[in-house]
């Protein structure tokens, strides 16, 4: 039963052990120079792909990224995880910086149409905008079941199975195709690009395209207005008792 | 002056001969020529760079401009590094594999699945097929667990190098696919108890079978890395071989691949070592094994060569994994020099402490640039082959030392902290020492480096030497001249100092590197003259002046350090890299320290030095078998029973 196609989102990110900086002027981060890598969950989203693959259940993973040309970087890195071709919108400089989650879910959405997908795959959230947004929109305007915060997929006949991580607990859901799953930190472990997949991946195709070859109007309603650091943190206190403890706790009015 | 920003708009004047792809000549073939970026220079009609040094000759176009990928090579570089280094920081536990005295399974087999195993091996055998380059900066990442890169090296540098370079199409498509995905590991057998150095000694002897179809191995080697766990092995043994000029038999060495499945093959147990512990390190012997004579490596009486072909090429590599061991070191030590507070300043505020993280970023930066610079003149080296033995050996002997000087003084700084077996800083200084013994002694080294070169400039100056002695006084005064006029040291313009803004064809030391370049290049015209007075005052004798001959090593391994960092440093300046103003800088720097020992040791060659004195003491001691002088507390009978009375004040 192999004919998913599955269409997987990947963003560029900053890299998860860089120690972010705040412009000087508090427009954003600094990016330039710094390294960056596939976003995490994307990464989990990924490998979640190639092992429905690998079980025969899915006949191609085509990987998408939104970004300024580095983000072929992403998409080759996704190629060597094991998609079978990438697709790269180009969104750079000005647009890039004001592009939000429906932005991405409206060419997401206009992809996967396109595309005849009938599974998308993306990061519950990007750990740079931690918005956490894009699944459930790109969702909603395909008009498909969602399954966010999966820890577990499972193929069931034309279902899919999905553990999702929730509060207090788990759920099991079963959602039709076609669907859209986000994944969450437990779903697996993904792999390393090997390199010599990473050597074959360059003879995979990366298709460019512009937001406006799906009708994306990339005007934005949100302004950032100032990006700040968090408080620095005040040094802490030992203290000997328990007694101690909630005197210090009363002293500050904490309690 | 050392400031460049001003300089940098003048370079759009100039052709872009930099821009030559270190990939570009690949010996595996696998890329396209690109003919954008053809080199302007034909590597073919020179000899390798450092030879000529020792003439003081400087062939300015191998070296400079300093080599580069090209963009697609340089993308796809950086993406194989990330996931090695990303797997070298989750999934490698350096302490547990020191403790353990092995790598685990798991861990070696995630290396495999990389790809790392098979970096060279070309791609048509299932490798990764990277030039040197490639393989070096991956090196850079592997250097941090020193048992993994030595098993890693073990295996492709040495262990199934002699296949990729001596084999045949049958031998290569055999073996090259397993060892390319570590599915086989490789070991190279040449040392045995009584021949380490001295490899041509070998005992081992492999015997022709009555039916001509076989030899049969019989010896035994030591200290033969991944000895324990290889399933094929480059084994160097006796042969006898018929002079095919004189009829006469004699005894050759020749190289075999080995399987362990042929039999009479056993492995020692593990050595328990200083460093590199993960790595296994064990005895091999072989008895009656019987290898196939399609398995002979190369040619029946070549091995030798096979085995020098193999050791001399891997040695750059040394270089980068030397820096990325040091850059780590400095990131590490850097944390606590700018955290801990003595008389209640931070360490970093104290100039001797200052001082040790220059000089291991100096030498950091030395070893990368030379290593790199190796490297990019290998791979552009038209058809690949290229002689760059004495380069390699330089790299080598300057990594292994500064590794081991750079983790002693990052110790030095982290104080009773380093020496505690809690911090991985005692495994790095345990790890560093092999560098400098193993892959040939650093003695062996420099006595290569400076008999290749001063038989090289031998050749060359036989001619002129016969004159010379003959009398000739033309030729005397014209070489006096160059020795000593105008002004000591100084001779002719070496044609890669730029004296104005303008870097012109691009072969040239940057303009912000003019200090530096004008010390390398009065050294290269002083050691042109060296070589001459060394070869008219010893003649054939220099072979056995090895105190002389370590300082002509000393000296030339400095002039390709400067070399390199000039040409790198330049580099910088052009492209405008980040922080190139502090390359530069460190540049200039390296090359005055350079040329301040440099000159000492002209020095020293040129007058009357200590060398007889300290042969002297070095014999007595030998002769005697120990200590000679007396304990400072002994006492002779005639003169001690005189009291000694202290002088009135």
């Amino acid at each position: 039963m192999a004919n998913l196609r599955i269409l997987v989102g990947v963003k560029r990110v900053i890299d998860y052990a860089v120690k972010i900086r705040v412009k000087p002027d508090n427009s954003g981060v600094v990016t330039d120079g710094v390294k960056h890598s596939m976003n995490p969950f994307c990464e989990i989203a990924m490998e979640e792909a190639v092992r429905l693959k690998e079980k025969k259940l899915a006949k191609e993973i085509i990987a998408v990224s939104c970004g300024p040309t580095q983000a072929q970087e992403t998409i080759r890195t996704a190629l060597a995880m094991g998609a079978d071709r990438g697709i790269h919108v180009e969104v750079s400089g000005k647009d890039y910086e004001n592009m939000t989650p429906l932005h991405v879910s409206k060419i997401l959405a206009k992809l996967a149409q396109e595309q005849e997908a009938n599974l998308v795959i993306l990061g519950k959230q990007s750990i740079d905008g931690d918005n956490n947004q894009t699944g459930q929109m790109t969702a909603a305007l395909l008009d498909w079941p969602q399954a966010t915060f999966a820890s577990e997929v499972t193929k069931e006949n034309e279902h899919l199975k999905v553990v999702r991580e929730i509060d207090g607990g788990l759920e099991t859901v079963t959602v039709t195709l076609p669907a859209v799953i986000t994944a969450d930190l437990r779903l697996n472990e993904p792999r390393y690009a090997t390199l010599p997949n990473i050597m074959k991946a360059k003879k995979k195709k990366i298709a460019k395209h512009k937001a406006s070859d799906f009708g994306v109007d990339l005007g934005s309603s949100v302004e950032v207005v100032s990006v700040e650091d968090p408080p620095v943190r005040q040094a802490g206190q030992k203290v000997e008792s328990t007694e101690e403890l909630v005197a210090k706790l009363k002293e500050s009015g904490v309690i | 002056m050392l400031s460049t920003g001003k300089l940098r708009p003048t370079l759009c004047l100039v052709r872009r001969p930099w821009c030559v792809s270190a990939g570009g000549f690949h010996s595996s073939g696998r890329r396209l020529h690109n003919p954008d970026e053809v080199d302007l220079f034909d590597f073919r009609y020179t000899t390798p760079f450092v030879k000529n040094l020792f003439v003081g000759k400087f062939i300015r176009e191998q070296v400079f401009p300093f080599p580069r990928l090209n963009q697609q090579d340089y993308d796809q570089l950086q993406q194989m590094v990330d996931p090695v280094e990303r797997y070298f920081k989750d999934d490698v536990d350096s302490k547990q594999i020191d403790m353990d005295a092995k790598i685990p399974p798991d861990t070696l087999q995630g290396l495999k699945d990389l790809g790392l195993f098979g970096m060279q091996v070309p791609l048509e055998y299932g490798g990764l097929g990277l030039s040197n380059t490639e393989y070096a900066r991956l090196g850079e990442i592997t250097a941090i667990d020193g048992a993994i890169a030595v098993t890693l090296a073990a295996h492709q540098a040495i262990g199934l190098k002699g296949i990729m370079i001596a084999g045949n199409e049958e031998q290569k498509a055999k073996y090259l696919p397993k060892l390319a995905t570590g599915e086989h590991v490789a070991a190279f057998a040449l040392t045995e108890p009584t021949s380490g150095s001295d490899a041509a000694s070998i005992q081992t002897r492999g015997t022709l079978s009555s039916d001509g179809k076989h030899f049969l191995l019989n010896g035994g080697k030591i200290w033969i890395s991944n000895g324990g766990i290889a399933d094929v092995f480059t084994v160097f043994a006796k042969t006898e071989v018929v002079d095919s000029k004189s009829g006469q038999v004699k005894d050759k060495v020749t190289a075999f691949i080995v399987e362990r499945s042929f039999g009479g093959i056993t492995s020692g147990k593990p050595e328990d070592k200083l460093g590199i512990r993960g790595s296994n390190t064990c005895t091999v012997h072989f008895e009656d094994t019987p290898v196939p004579v399609e398995n002979v490596l190369g040619e029946v009486g070549g091995g030798f060569k096979v085995a020098m072909n193999i050791l001399n090429g891997g040695r750059f590599s040394m270089g980068s994994s030397g820096a990325g061991i040091v850059k780590k070191l400095i990131e590490q030590t850097a944390e606590h020099a700018t955290t801990r507070v003595q008389f209640n300043k931070k360490l970093m505020e104290f100039p001797l402490i200052q001082e040790k993280f220059a000089d291991m970023a100096l030498r950091a930066y030395a070893m990368e640039s030379m290593a790199y610079l190796t490297a990019g003149i290998m791979d552009r080296w038209p058809g690949g082959n290229h002689d760059c033995s004495v380069e390699a050996a330089m790299v080598k002997v300057y990594s292994s030392e500064s590794v081991w000087s750079s983790v002693s003084e990052a110790l030095q700084v982290l104080g009773g902290l380093g020496y505690m077996k809690e911090y991985p800083y005692e495994r790095y200084l345990r790890d560093a020492r092999i560098l400098m013994i193993f892959e040939g002694t650093n003695e062996i080294l420099r006595l290569y480096i400076a008999l290749v070169g001063m038989k090289f400039a031998g050749d060359i100056l036989k001619e002129k030497l016969k004159e010379l002695k003959r009398g000739n006084l033309g030729l005397i005064l014209q070489t006096m001249r160059r020795r000593w006029g105008p002004g000591f040291g100084l001779g002719p313009s070496l044609g890669f100092v730029s004296e104005d803004r303008f870097i012109g064809d691009g072969f040239k030391a940057h303009p912000s590197l003019t200090a530096g370049a004008k010390l390398l290049e009065e050294n290269v015209n002083t050691m042109g003259a060296l070589t001459e007075t060394l070869l008219s005052r010893h003649g054939k004798g220099i072979m056995e002046e090895q105190l002389v001959l370590k300082r002509v090593a000393d000296i030339t391994t400095n002039l390709y350090a400067m070399t390199a960092v000039v040409s790198r440093a330049s580099k910088a300046a052009i492209s405008g890299l980040p922080n190139y103003d502090h390359e530069v800088l460190m540049a200039n720097t390296f090359c005055q320290k350079s040329y301040n020992a440099n000159m000492q040791m002209f020095d020293d060659l040129s007058r009357e030095n200590t060398d007889a004195a300290v042969q002297k003491i070095g014999k007595d001691i030998l002769k005697a078998g120990s200590y000679i002088a007396a304990h400072p507390l002994d006492r002779t009978h005639d003169f001690d029973n005189i009291d000694v009375v202290p002088p009135r004040r």
